[in-house]
């Protein structure tokens, strides 16, 4: 594979990671290809014919539009909350010597380090003896900014240590208050951090489902709608265009969020995603 | 008017950052109070709940739980039953894990020593998006591609080789009574869903290695494989260990895809799902639980030992 003095991959290698990303790439492509189809229950190949009915059938179900809202609902009060505290953390994470630091930096990474299933029943058994909040997005939240927190904590953290502490230092010796500093200087430069950390809390709360599912009270997020209708046999394509409802609402801002972050050089921190528990920011490193 | 308003609340904001500024302590406090409370009260706590849950046990004929101590759910654990569950599930996730291993090094490796920094990015992106796409979507697109007269079966038949893919479905212990409802499909789903989270950190650990490192190791005339063998792959390792960290934990607290995928034998998750939702018995799910988490704790601690921690 790697020869003396070539700097261009060799051919087997091309190969194989051209077929990795079309393995990545392929089943998107079925989802996209069957909101089409002309079959309402089975899914052959080639369809025998493409329509756009399935579109009008779905946005014309006020049940998923309702399953929506709430999800998006949940995502931005949990991206908000997770927003709130992570970036509280961070600050004080960042260059302050405590007791427990160290512990406290382990436990922020759990609930995404461990699998989900673990977070969901916990605060399922919780909200049981307690009995409070009643189950409902308020319950759905709780879950969801639990594992959020470490998302915007990276993000805020890293760019932290990026930031030079002479500007704090520069901002106080011209006579500005602690506050002035943090208004003025602190948020100006955190601001595309929090930004790029909350975008990626928001899609990973919009796709979660595992916890939801422990969480969550009789109405249905629109991950929990998508796998209610999963196993119906008539009018499957729908379940097609509301994918790809889905996939849009969280690719697109991530998708910018990640390119505003690499304009501000933090692409990378703040990944996740999955199954609820999917990722520590922490695991998955700057990749420059 | 309005500028004399402004100047009180700077002078106020003035006053509050001066007794910051006196008490360091108590803004490091203020700042740290909510996320402790919520992570160490809240999350810790429901997990030391779970924990006690777990040491209780359930009435056989009232199904009420009886809160005393009692190890007697953790007993029930290794009935064949329940041994089996944990047994499947730990061999589908650790066969997973190596799948991954293996498909990821490739696409890792080209990622870190031939494409071009912007190249580099956009292919970042590419691994990146799909696991910010739905997982449930990317399985039920593989549902769709394993459907009967689907894409694989077609393109598969036109190769002549769709008697090759029953064949193996019909195999024993993997196979099942069709392609969605054999071990094959579940496997490489997650297989599929999880492979970004191995790519990225393999690609992350390569990236640190100097090109200089191959240049000398073939200087000193090691071929190509003895190098890989010997340089590339122990450099890569605690990103392999990153990885894994990932496909594993993931496949083990996974319910939704054995749902969707594979014969009506359980895995881990859907059997804590059944006990908690379906019988009510919360001191077994619990059990359960903690065996995910032991078995996370162990491999957390091999990772830790590995090095893997520092290239996080």
């Amino acid at each position: 594979m790697i020869t003396r003095d070539s700097t261009d991959a060799g051919f087997g290698l091309k190969v194989a990671s051209t077929l990795v990303m079309i393995f990545l790439y392929f089943p998107l492509a079925i989802i996209v290809l069957y909101a089409f189809t002309t079959q309402s229950s089975s899914f052959t190949f080639p369809p025998p014919g493409l329509t756009l009915e399935w579109f009008r059938v779905a946005f014309g179900r006020e049940d998923m539009w309702q399953a929506f809202r709430l999800s998006l609902l949940v995502a931005s009060v949990s991206a908000s909350m997770a927003i709130l505290l992570g970036s509280l953390l961070a600050g004080a994470v960042y260059r302050s010597r405590f007791f427990g630091r160290e512990a406290l930096a382990f436990i922020i990474v759990l609930p995404i380090a461990l699998p989900g299933i673990v977070t969901g029943i916990a605060l399922r058994s919780t909200i049981g003896i307690v009995d409070f909040p009643p189950l409902g997005i308020w319950t759905i939240v709780i879950g969801h900014t639990t594992f959020c927190i470490v998302i915007v904590y990276n993000n805020v953290v890293a760019r932290l240590r990026r930031m030079s502490p002479n500007v704090v230092e520069a901002s106080a010796d011209l006579g500005a208050s602690g506050w002035q500093t943090f208004r003025h200087v602190i948020l100006p430069n955190l601001a595309t951090a929090l930004l790029a950390g909350g975008v990626l809390a928001f899609a990973l709360s919009f796709d979660e489902i595992i916890v939801t599912t422990f969480t969550r009270g009789s109405d249905p997020t629109l991950p929990i709608w998508i796998f209610n209708v999963l196993f119906r046999p008539r009018n499957r394509p729908v379940t097609n265009v509301v994918a790809l409802i889905a996939v849009t609402v969280t690719i697109v801002p991530v998708l910018l969020a990640q390119m505003l972050a690499r304009g501000s050089d933090d692409a990378g921190s703040g990944m996740g995603a999955g199954s609820g528990a999917a990722s520590t920011t922490a695991a998955i490193p700057d990749p420059r | 008017m309005a500028l004399s308003q402004r100047d009180r609340r700077n002078g106020f904001m003035a006053g509050v950052s001066g007794f910051f500024y006196r008490h360091p302590w108590s803004k490091l406090l203020l700042l740290l109070l909510p996320a402790v409370l919520w992570l160490m009260g809240l999350y810790l706590g429901s997990i030391a709940g779970l924990l006690v849950n777990s040491f209780w046990s359930i009435e056989e004929f009232t199904g009420l739980i009886d809160r005393t101590f009692t190890l007697s759910t953790y007993r029930d654990l290794f009935e064949p039953y329940n041994r089996d569950i944990v047994l499947r599930t730990f061999f589908m996730a650790a066969a997973v894990t190596v799948a991954c291993a293996f498909l990821a090094f490739p696409l890792a490796y080209y990622m870190a020593r031939y494409a071009t920094r912007r190249g580099r990015f956009v292919l970042y992106l590419a691994v990146l998006m799909p696991l910010w796409s739905s997982y449930l979507v990317r399985a039920l697109a593989w549902r769709q591609i394993f459907a009967r007269g689907g894409v694989l079966y077609w393109a598969l038949g036109k190769l002549g080789l769709d008697g090759v893919l029953d064949t193996l479905v019909q195999a024993p212990v993997v196979g099942g009574s069709s392609l969605i409802a054999s071990k094959i499909s579940l496997f490489i789903v997650y297989m599929y869903l999880w492979l970004p989270f191995m790519i990225l950190p393999i690609e992350a650990a390569l990236e640190r290695v100097p090109g200089s490192f191959l240049e000398a190791s073939s200087d000193l005339g090691a071929r190509p494989g003895l190098t890989f063998r010997r340089i590339v792959l122990p450099l890569a390792k605690p990103g392999l260990i990153a990885g894994s960290i990932f496909t594993f934990s993931l496949t083990l607290g996974d319910f939704i895809l054995p749902t969707m995928f594979g014969s009506s034998e359980f895995y881990l998750g859907q059997q804590v799902f059944t006990q908690i939702g379906v019988v009510g018995n919360t001191p077994l799910a619990a059990a359960f639980t903690f065996v995910a988490m032991a078995i996370m704790i162990v491999y957390l601690t091999i990772a830790k030992r590995a090095g893997a921690f520092e290239s996080l």
